[in-house]
């Protein structure tokens, strides 16, 4: 199998903080990562290609020269290839806009790797969290979806893809090519082993502007590209004004607390 | 596309049975605050297999038209069939707004469409308003694990489109319905769908998971202390009729399965009461929780953040707190 990954760098959004004068985000010293759900994504190719020995894993990343950071740490933990798509032109990209340039830089990538029987995904990042690139590079591409995905197993043209859904997990069987995007399973990411992690960091990363992609229409693409426009950003507000409840013993606090709820109207 | 009416369109997702999902009644109110708004109607698209008590459900709750798909191949969500037939509506008709309810399924389907459409979409928005200046809608969502919020407008295309949260609106009160429903006769044909469902496999033992569709969540953290420290959770939540979720630290520690998590990598949820048992309050934790009408939080360190949005805090050991408080709920009901 031939399976891209799509990967993004993203701050490591449990280490923000907020200034609490100016009440906005500290983005200095926030180590940048590679977004976990992306690292999910390459770990279910991991695992089809422990299955299936001659499958190749490509990474591909859309971001700026310091995002090649996360793609050789993917290079490190599973990955074959890894390819970086950048340029001005794609600044301030929305979703649509993200896709439509990612959809244009896979058929390039293809040109070069063979064509893809997946393209795995995170179900979305951490920074944005809107889980909508992966779907729409699916729409871009005319490609059948799976979107949640834990695993994926190959099964001859097919994928067989265990997906989290309200009621358990879902086994679903779709065509390839296709894209499944996946969310956190039960097992954590392996780790580079030092061989990989070294090899990784002579690798060279072959980037890929606008002038590589001769069919893109820079109209789609960049903040004139996207329909959506941030209108402002603010701080959301705490809470305040809660019942501390603090008894000698826990039962004692227990009673209080079902008093208060059941004042309340609460159960 | 250009918007042929100024219409605002609620996708009402159905269950198997053909009922709607609390989500698409909830969006109801919003809607029709934002339908006036523009000086449109207020739609909204059931798409199901034997629908009917769907669309009845839809007009009791204020919808001015209900607009129904309905066919076997929409018995079970496939992305292929639902984006086939809503993508037909709008085309067909060109609604000025739309949402859609933020469940795995509307996530699914919402950037699928958006995109076939060429339009905007907004994800998982918590508020909802119309731009003074523009008179576009005003969307408001969460970003950066919550962090911070950020209020997006799509000025220049139509169909405005967004997910919206479940939880964060309430579902008015059902009245007599009076809407004029329209079927629409949309198939999609099977070699279109290009997904199957093998199997489903429930949750051990049956237990129901679904958080955003819970009224009342009683949640286990790294307080728990273990798998088995579950089990006043799980009373507790067997007494008041409600689901049990997670913290992330206790599903990384495997004492409960993710489908359980709440959270920024888990489910973002909007009950009606919240009881966080042995939770700090990482970001992430209330990002995924702060929807609720009321929380209640119960840890021994006074300092915890998870008291900052509580209603009402207990600092004490949950072991000591949950059985007593299981005993008054009985002896309240016996």
């Amino acid at each position: 199998m031939n399976i891209l990954v799509c990967v993004k760098q993203v701050p490591d959004t449990t280490e923000i903080k907020i200034d609490p004068v100016k009440n906005t985000l500290i983005r200095e010293g926030v180590p940048s990562i590679v977004n976990p759900f992306d690292g999910y994504a390459l770990e279910a190719a991991a695992r089809i290609k422990d299955k299936n020995p001659d499958t190749k894993i490509v990474a591909l990343s859309m971001g700026p020269e310091q995002a090649k950071a996360a793609l050789k740490e993917c290079l490190a933990i599973a990955a074959d290839k890894a390819y970086l798509v950048s340029d001005r032109a794609f600044g301030g990209s929305d979703t649509l806009a993200t896709s439509y340039i990612l959809s244009h830089t896979i058929q390039k990538v293809e040109e070069l790797e063979g064509n893809f029987d997946a393209i795995f995904c995170g179900k979305q990042a951490i920074d944005g969290d809107t889980a909508q690139v992966g779907p729409e590079i699916a729409e871009h591409l005319d490609l059948p979806q799976v979107t949640y995905g834990l695993e994926a197993e190959a099964d001859g043209g097919a994928l067989r893809v265990r997906k989290e859904v309200e009621e358990g997990v879902e086994v679903i069987a779709v065509r390839t090519p296709c894209v499944v995007t996946f969310t956190k399973p039960a097992w954590e990411p392996r780790y580079p082993t030092l061989k990989r992690k070294l090899a990784a960091g002579r690798a060279e990363i072959p980037t890929l502007t606008a002038a590589d992609l001769p069919a893109i229409d820079l109209a789609n693409a960049g903040l004139k590209g996207s329909p959506t426009k941030v209108k402002r950003t603010f701080v959301p507000q705490k809470k305040t004004g809660g019942v501390k409840i603090q008894e000698a013993d826990g039962g004692a606090a227990a009673k209080k607390l079902y008093e208060l709820l059941g004042a309340a109207g609460i159960v | 596309m250009e918007a042929k009416t100024k219409d605002l369109w609620v996708f009402v997702e159905t269950s198997e049975d053909g009922a709607a999902k609390n989500v698409g009644i909830e969006l109801l109110t919003p809607g029709r605050l934002l339908a006036d708004k523009q000086g449109g109607a207020l739609a909204a698209v059931v798409i199901g297999c034997g629908a009917d008590k769907a669309v009845e459900t839809a007009s009791a709750h204020g919808a001015d038209k209900v607009i129904v798909v309905d066919g076997p191949e929409y018995r079970h969500y496939t992305t292929d069939a639902y984006a086939a037939a809503l993508c037909a509506l709008v085309e067909k008709y060109g609604p000025t707004s739309m949402l859609i309810g933020a469940t795995n399924n509307g996530r699914d389907l919402g950037p699928r469409v958006s995109c076939r459409l060429h339009t905007g979409l907004t994800a998982d928005c918590t508020g909802l308003d119309i731009d003074e200046e523009s008179g576009n809608v005003a969307w408001t969502r969460p970003a950066f694990g919550g962090n911070l919020m950020a209020t997006i407008l799509c000025p220049d295309h139509r169909p405005q489109i967004g997910t919206v949260r479940p939880g964060v609106f309430k579902k008015g009160e059902a009245a007599q319905g009076r809407a004029e429903v329209i079927r629409e006769d949309i198939h999609v044909p099977g070699d279109k769908i290009r997904t199957q469902v093998i199997e489903l496999i429930r949750e051990m033992g049956g237990e129901n998971v679904d958080l955003e569709g819970a009224e009342i969540i009683v949640s286990g953290g790294r307080g728990v202390g273990g798998p088995e420290g579950f089990a006043p959770i799980r009373a507790l939540a067997k007494e008041l009729g409600a689901t049990v979720g997670a913290s992330r630290a206790a599903v990384d520690a495997g004492w409960i399965a993710h489908a359980h998590q709440v959270g920024q990598t888990g489910k973002t949820v909007g009950p009606k009461l919240y009881i966080a048992c042995g939770i700090s309050g990482a970001i992430q934790h209330l990002a995924g929780m702060s929807g609720s009408d009321v929380v209640v939080a119960i840890n021994k360190d006074p300092d915890a953040p998870i008291f900052d949005v509580a209603d009402y805090g207990v600092v004490g050991n949950l072991f000591e707190v949950l059985p007593v408080l299981i005993d008054e709920l009985k002896k309240a009901r016996a």
